[in-house]
């Protein structure tokens, strides 16, 4: 995969004032929702940890991401403050959560090479991994669902930036 | 050519696996009658009829690991799980207990019976033994023999024989261990847990980060370094060395896995019908990736072509890997 261009690294840098936060904190729930409700397997393979919260950190991301499965919500918080509460916390780059999610890098494997960290409530952890890697996730693919734009043009678009951005956009495996 | 027998811990894995090549996927039941009982990972019944379905639809075949040792008198879950793979159209079960053994050949005589790595039989003796006493067609090998061995025992059993190719290894004697039973009160063998996620716990520090099972150190990764599964058996321990001073080292076994792929030719003359790739706990990547290379070993060896060499290294367990007992060497 391509390395980060500077220009969106130095993006990634800047701490995001609030009205960012709560705006994608709302874009990011309804593309929760939208994907549980397109794989409804997905959360109840979560079971009994499906209330949890799990705490994202994706060290090159100006915010983290607290996930709860249900009710389904996905928040936005400021790197800077003190992080909110949470069951676990998963921490690796933003390149190897997204490589995990579209089956392109083995989550084990990760955390066996020191990429990937978790601390906390490790069923949580592992729950999610295996229910998000069932559910043959592509972010390309629900972005589409939930703006009803055209997922062949998306997906082909989330191809191109892909490798440019140097992040797993769509899933390559399930590409015509 | 040998069958490649292959891990799917969900349906998404099963199809990753069929299409990447397996000839037979095994798979198991979403509770502890299986030895990979983790969080969000297994079969419903719904799924694993499906699962089978897929597979067939596509030549492959479905095995179900039935595989843990039920508690005295409390064998109905177990007796449920084996009508349930022969109702889901299951090409055979993978069990390790001889009273399922004795009650899949009773109640479900026409599904195919393989006798699990966790019942231990490693010599023809005992491998004659299931075989005649519960009709046994394969054997999945211990990972305690050398390659003559497996040679030696092929001459004296009729039943197919499977090995292990690929994946963690276990230090202990198959379906013979205590050390996370002894942490956590759950067993691998009868609750199908080894290192129960909910008895891990991780913490960073700033040199790194601490494992814990069941409350007690077993391993210090430094930050960045590569990391082992949370067992016993792969922990780091500090004690006296013996001049007085102490030491910190991996007393049972270092976090390495099995990486067979140049043996395989040595273990199909010696009469090996399958190879089993361990890993039904990892994603539908190392599944895709595993399944494929070990595909075009066996086609390889087929051929008689060399053996791809080193293609999974970042999948492994401690980033490196062992041929275990097939080929012995004092160390």
């Amino acid at each position: 995969m391509a390395s980060r261009s500077p220009l969106l690294a130095a993006l990634m840098r800047l701490p995001p004032p609030a009205p960012v936060l709560m705006a994608g904190s709302h874009l990011l729930t309804r593309l929760g929702r939208k994907m549980a409700g397109r794989h409804p397997g997905m959360i109840a393979r979560l079971g009994p940890e499906a209330g949890k919260r799990l705490l994202l950190d994706a060290t090159d991301l100006p915010a983290l991401i607290l996930l709860q499965a249900e009710p389904l919500s996905l928040r936005l918080f400021p790197r800077r403050a003190a992080a909110p509460p949470s069951d676990a916390q998963i921490t690796g780059n933003l390149a190897a959560f997204l490589a995990m999610l579209h089956g392109e890098s083995d989550g084990d494997a990760l955390f066996f090479s020191g990429e990937l960290s978790i601390s906390g409530d490790t069923s949580a952890v592992l729950a999610l991994r295996n229910a998000l890697d069932d559910a043959e996730i592509d972010l390309a693919a629900e972005f589409a669902a939930l703006f009803r734009a055209p997922e062949t043009v998306v997906r082909r678009l989330a191809v191109v930036a892909g490798p440019r951005l140097g992040l797993s956009l769509t899933r390559m495996e399930a590409l015509p | 050519m040998m069958e490649l027998v292959c891990p799917a811990g969900t349906p998404a894995a099963l199809r990753t696996a069929v299409e990447a090549g397996a000839h037979a996927v095994y798979c198991g039941f979403a509770d502890e009658t299986n030895a990979r009982n983790f969080p969000g990972l297994n079969f419903s019944r719904a799924e694993m009829a499906e699962g089978v379905a897929h597979a067939h639809a596509r030549g492959a075949k479905v095995l179900v690991a039935i595989n843990t040792f039920p508690r005295a008198g409390d064998a109905d879950l177990w007796h449920r799980a084996i009508d349930d793979a022969a109702g889901a159209g299951a090409d055979a079960v993978i069990l390790a207990d001889m009273g399922l053994l004795d009650y899949a050949r009773r109640a479900q005589p026409q599904l195919r019976r393989h006798l699990s790595v966790q019942a231990a039989a490693s010599n023809a003796d005992a491998i004659n033994f299931y075989a005649r006493e519960f009709g046994v067609k394969r054997v999945v090998l211990p990972r305690v023999l050398t390659v003559a061995e497996i040679d030696e025992i092929n001459r004296e059993i009729t039943v197919e024989t499977e090995a292990f190719v690929f994946g963690g290894l276990c230090v202990m004697a198959e379906g013979r261990c205590s050390l996370s039973s002894w942490t956590t009160g759950l067993s691998p063998n009868m609750n199908g847990v080894c290192s129960p996620a909910s008895h891990v716990s991780y913490e960073t520090t700033p040199e790194g980060q601490d494992a814990r099972l069941g409350g007690v150190l077993i391993h210090r990764t430094p930050a960045g370094g590569p990391a082992p599964y949370p067992t016993i058996c792969k922990g780091a321990f500090t004690s006296p060395d013996g001049a007085g001073g102490r030491q910190t080292g991996h007393i049972f076994e270092d976090p390495v896995s099995l990486d067979a792929t140049f043996l395989i030719p040595m273990l199909q003359k010696a009469g090996v019908r399958a190879l089993k790739i361990e890993g039904r706990q990892r994603s539908r990547a190392y599944v895709a990736q595993v399944v494929r290379t070990f595909r075009a070993a066996v086609e390889a060896a087929d051929r008689g072509a060399e053996m791809p060499v080193g293609a999974l290294a970042k999948l492994t367990e401690g980033q490196a890997s062992t041929t275990g007992s097939y080929a012995k060497i004092w160390r």
